[in-house]
């Protein structure tokens, strides 16, 4: 296994800092070892300009969530470093990693965003309660008409469609105004009208609200709302695809699996 | 199938074991209870069978009294009866025995042998070796004056052999003596910490005052004679002035009035046994409930494969059958560990239990049970629903929990309550006996409404006092207090068993509060003498202690008290003896009428209460009836506000020793000159030093040791909480791992939106301290109720205060909180470690 020693100085950073949300280099993730061992990344370099919205794709096992996760500061890197803003992650320590994902990253999930116990609104600002902030009032204001939300505020989860419940979670995510928010199949619940909504939503968030948002998917149609798509496969980007349409998106994972199954065919 | 039992059983030790702990507490108190009794019963049935021949002919009493030993007088039965005994038909032997107590052998220090209270018996040597129930393990058998034969538990704790001078405290004089023998008593020896000393016969008789005259009369029958029937021969052959037992019969009372005087740490045993298993049988439930969520899929793949529903739900059965049997196995083992601690206590109060603990069938019969059973019915939920997990399960996530209606809880409880209520209300309206009942009553109906009503009220407590908690925490709070109103039947039910434990200790602590305040008020208002002298746990002694007081300068008076029973106008009625000359200046009593000059002769002083009930007026004429068949006119003198330290009847000793009362003292309350209170104290020291089995105390001394008696059984209560508390710690830990686990992808989510360890540690732990403070609140309530109540129910037995220990109950609030933050630290950390992406992964 090879440390890949990253000599990039303090002004070199802030000077990326001001371009990328986040970024990363020679990012590599093995998990296991001997005949178990399998590599989730391989020696990834990758950036997330400011402003932009990103989507991955790749095929099951690609590594397109072990990439998530590690830039997100969810999991840890075997080697390489990722920067959120001009925050190396791989220099923090537990309570380091869960500030910087309370203060400079916000999360949608597939399912399961918000608690329970908690009304609409309790979940929207519950990052800023934990950290005992006050939120930015006119931001939070605005963020809630995007979602369209204003009427169900004190309604709890239960009480809300799936499509509610994700667009709560995108407005949680958005409220405390993170560097770079990272969407894991964010429409993966939903049925395709919700699903538009909340797309429809984050594209405006990038374009009128100015966020970066990092979203993994395997639907072609989701990853056509996004401004550039970075293919992954076997742990690497292999491919990265600007101003993509739904079609052009498909064809290109086709060309995956076909290579999947020449692969299988081989073996 | 039975291997997938066993591999899950292995699979989860720790949680197993968790709930096994429940189970082995609750199996320990019942067992413990059990061995306890049995002990008891095994060291006193011994006592008295070995006492007692097959048959014994004593004086029959004028009615059965309660007041036993000295204080009822002493048995005469002339020497002529052995005659008649004799020549009955069955009777192979028969002797007649001289037995009392009040016999002291003092140790080679001059001090009282401490028999921690268990009587000092003195008893004459039986010629007939068939009838004696001792057996001389050395030296010989007293023959004359001046000689005694002790018990071996008494020589080896003494130090005394054959051959050395031992000096005695007897009802009489002291006694000088020489020990000719040592013997054991019974089958294995026990004495249960009583002390023997044999005279020979006419010492013994001489001691008492007898003349030629015994105490009792021992038979043993012949063979081929069933002892009943000689005892109905024998009983024809006396008459009805004697009361003619068999061994059985005595050895069946005695053991029945020694349960009816134990019921009192039985019952609170066995309510303990009632919280363990209650708390058994829900963490049971919660943790089978756990296990069987957690292996939704592989039953689910289990009944793809074939399994039917039965084999499922047997299985889930047997692995709860295999936990009931450990647990009660390791159940009855701590119940030896229980018996134990309270046989040590016990002796610490005066009770000394000699030979091993007795471990009855029934004991393991219950024991094993009370466990399987608990821990079956517990499962049994839980096995059901893993057997109606249909094959599909495998793909689905969540199972939801229903929440079941709380009407019939509140119905349940609704009705409870009123009937608790009327109960306790009811008893303020009535005194004595009736009235302690209906706070039995009421108390048992509220403790029900309670439980049945916690849940109905755990969440608006938890809105209400839980509101608290986001003030000060912020989000933290807010969410531990959204979780505590999550299942308000898991929290009531936790919440239960710190709510009865502490229920308990709160009432008897108010009722030990109240004591002590009226034991300071008596000796404040009543207590006119500057001392007092009796013995530790009031056994009589002898009067030549008065005599000698009498003669020491500076004390102006000193008056003897000894109490009997006796039938006033055919109701049995407590007297106190006193002497009339000196009652006002030792004991201040308020009379509403005539007053103590009245008393002497045929005199007759009762309380408030006794008049009214009788509708007696100074002047009226009184029946009285001793347990010896005497009887007296006596006139009513004075009348008096109820007061504890006397009886409610008082005569004069004269009157008392013309009927056949006992001789010796109970307590002696002096008067010295004004101002000698210092410099005559070693005086009368020095005048009772002879005599060590009493005690010269000062009026603070005295209400100290009043005092002490309570504070005793205070803090056997005490001990209790402990395990109580024990007890539901382990159902709030167990409670929290299982929110813990249920709540794993929120953990998950708080982690990743920035929520830091020590946020969701203290998000866990207010939530335990809800939960505590919750059943804490309920405990303090429900036993303040319960305290007053009772408190007040026996204000006739000379509680005349209400204390309410405000210190003592904040205390109790401030452990309750405390208990919630020790429950929660297992579960915060189980919650902090979780690793935010498996906890976010797990479906």
């Amino acid at each position: 296994m090879t440390t890949v020693q990253q000599a990039t100085t303090a002004a070199d950073a802030l000077a990326a800092a001001h371009t990328y949300a986040a970024r990363g280099a020679a990012l590599t993730k093995v998990y296991g070892h001997g005949d178990t061992r399998v590599v989730a990344l391989d020696d990834v370099d990758v950036d997330f300009r400011r402003g932009e919205f990103t989507a991955i794709m790749g095929p099951s096992g690609s590594g397109k969530s072990t990439l998530m996760h590690c830039m997100a500061g969810l999991d840890g890197l075997t080697s390489g470093q990722a920067w959120i803003g001009e925050t190396a992650i791989g220099g923090l320590d537990d309570k380091g990693l869960t500030r910087l994902r309370r203060d400079k990253v916000g999360f949608i999930f597939q399912a399961f965003n918000l608690l329970p116990t908690l009304t609409a609104l309790e979940n929207i600002t519950l990052p800023m309660d934990i950290a005992g902030r006050t939120p930015d009032r006119a931001w939070l204001d605005g963020v809630i008409d995007a979602v369209g939300l204003r009427e169900r505020l004190g309604h709890r989860p239960t009480e809300l469609s799936g499509g509610q419940q994700q667009r709560v979670a995108c407005a949680r995510a958005l409220a405390s105004r993170p560097d770079i928010i990272f969407a894991d199949e964010p429409t993966g619940n939903l049925d395709s009208r919700s699903g538009a909504s909340v797309l429809a939503f984050l594209r405006t968030s990038v374009r009128e609200m100015g966020q970066t948002v990092v979203m993994v998917t395997h639907d072609p149609s989701a990853a056509s709302y996004a401004d550039r798509v970075l293919f992954l496969a076997d742990g690497r980007i292999v491919d990265e695809m600007l101003a993509p349409t739904a079609d052009r998106v498909l064809e290109r994972m086709k060309a995956f699996d076909t290579a999947g199954r020449v692969a299988t065919k081989e073996i | 199938m039975w291997r997938t039992t066993w591999r899950n059983l292995l699979a989860h030790k720790l949680r197993l074991a968790f709930s096994g702990l429940a189970i082995v507490l609750g199996v320990a108190f019942v067992s413990g209870t059990m061995i306890f009794t049995d002990t008891l019963n095994r060291t006193f049935t011994a006592l008295f069978e070995s006492t007692a021949a097959d048959v014994s002919v004593h004086p029959a009493a004028a009615f059965a009294t309660g007041v036993t030993g000295p204080g009822g007088g002493v048995d005469r039965l002339p020497s002529a009866v052995v005659g008649q005994v004799r020549a009955v038909d069955g009777v192979a032997a028969a002797e007649g025995y001289v037995r009392t107590e009040g016999v002291y052998v003092l140790d080679q220090d001059g001090e009282v042998l401490d028999t921690g209270g268990a009587p000092g018996v003195g008893i004459s040597w039986f010629e007939e070796r068939a009838l004696s129930p001792s057996e001389l393990v050395d030296g010989r058998a007293p023959e004359r004056e001046g000689e005694v034969a002790l018990d071996r538990a008494t020589a080896e704790r003494t130090g005394y052999a054959v051959g050395d001078r031992v000096s005695l405290l007897t009802p009489g004089p002291r006694v000088e003596a020489v020990v000719v023998g040592v013997f054991t008593f019974g089958e294995d020896g026990g004495l249960a910490g009583a002390s023997l000393t044999a005279f020979d016969l006419g010492t013994a008789q001489a001691m008492l005052g007898l003349g030629d005259e015994f105490t009792g009369i021992d038979v043993r029958t012949a063979q081929g004679n069933p002892d009943e029937q000689v005892r109905d021969r024998i009983a024809a052959a006396v008459g009805d002035d004697y009361d003619v037992t068999t061994a059985q019969e005595q050895a069946d009372e005695r053991a029945a009035a020694l349960e009816e005087g134990l019921s009192f740490i039985t019952v609170l045993l066995t309510a303990f046994a009632g919280i363990a298993l209650f708390v058994g049988s829900f963490i049971i439930l919660n943790t089978f409930s756990m296990l069987v969520a957690q292996r939704t899929r592989e039953l689910a793949l289990l009944r793809a494969l074939g399994a039917g529903r039965g084999q499922v739900t047997r299985s889930v059965l047997v692995e709860a059958l295999v936990l009931g049997v450990t647990g009660s196995t390791l159940g009855v083992l701590g119940g030896f560990g229980i018996a134990s601690a309270l046989r040590a206590m016990f002796s610490t109060f005066g009770l000394t239990l000699d030979g091993g603990l007795v471990l009855s069938a029934s004991t393991v019969a219950w024991s094993y049970a009370v466990g399987v059973l608990v821990t079956l019915v517990a499962a049994y939920l839980p096995a059901r629903r893993a057997a109606a997990t249909p094959p599909v399960a495998a793909m689905r996530e969540d199972h939801v929990t229903v929440e079941r209606s709380l009407r019939r809880r509140t119905l349940v409880g609704t009705v409870a309550t009123v009937v608790g209520v009327t109960g306790l209300v009811g008893s303020f309206l009535v005194d004595g006996g009736t009235a302690a009942q209906l706070v039995g009553i009421g108390g048992l109906g509220l403790v029900l409404a309670v439980i049945a009503l916690s849940p109905v009220l755990a969440r608006p407590f938890a809105r209400s006092v839980g509101a608290v908690l986001p003030r000060l925490w912020g989000t933290t709070g807010h969410l531990a207090r959204q979780n505590a109103q999550r299942n308000p039947r898991r929290i009531a039910a936790t919440a239960s068993a710190l709510m009865v434990g502490l229920a308990l200790v709160t009432a008897f602590s108010i009722l030990g509060a109240s004591a002590n305040a009226s034991v300071d008020k008596l000796i404040g208002t009543s207590l006119r003498a500057d001392f007092v002298v009796s013995t530790a746990v009031g056994q009589p002694f002898t009067p030549e202690v008065a005599e000698r007081l009498r003669s020491v300068d500076s004390v102006d008076a000193v008056t003897q008290v000894r109490f009997g029973s006796a039938l006033l106008a055919d109701e049995e009625t407590l007297i106190a003896a006193v002497d009339d000359t000196t009652l006002d200046r030792t004991l201040g009593l308020d009379y509403s009428d005539g007053g103590s000059a009245e008393l002497a002769g045929s005199g007759l002083l009762v309380d408030q209460p006794t008049a009214d009930r009788h509708g007696w007026a100074v002047g009226d004429t009184v029946e009285m009836v001793t347990p010896t068949g005497q009887a007296a006119e006596l006139t009513v003198g004075g009348i008096f506000a109820s007061n504890q330290a006397v009886a409610p009847a008082l005569v004069s000793l004269e009157t008392f020793t013309a009927t056949g009362g006992s001789d010796l003292d109970r307590y002696l309350y002096l008067d010295v000159a004004d101002g000698a209170e210092q410099s005559v104290r070693s005086a009368v020291q020095a005048a009772i030093d002879p005599y060590p089995v009493v005690t010269l105390k000062d009026r603070d001394e005295f209400a100290d040791e009043q005092k002490g008696q309570v504070d005793q059984i205070l803090m056997l209560i005490n001990a209790l909480l402990v395990l109580s508390v024990l007890i539901a710690v382990l159902g709030i830990v167990n409670t929290l791992a299982m929110s813990v686990l249920e709540r794993t992808r929120e953990i998950g989510l708080l982690r990743a939106i920035g929520m830091t360890r020590e946020q969701l540690r203290r998000t866990v732990r207010l939530e335990s301290v809800l939960i505590s403070v919750y059943g804490s609140v309920l405990g303090l309530l429900l036993g303040g109720l319960l305290g007053v109540s009772l408190t007040r129910a026996l204000s006739d037995q000379g509680i005349s205060e209400l204390v309410v220990p405000g210190v003592r109950l904040a205390l109790f609030l401030a452990l309750g909180a405390l208990i919630g933050v020790l429950a929660a630290v297992w579960p915060a950390r189980r919650a902090a470690r979780m690793e935010v992406l498996d906890a976010i992964a797990t479906a």
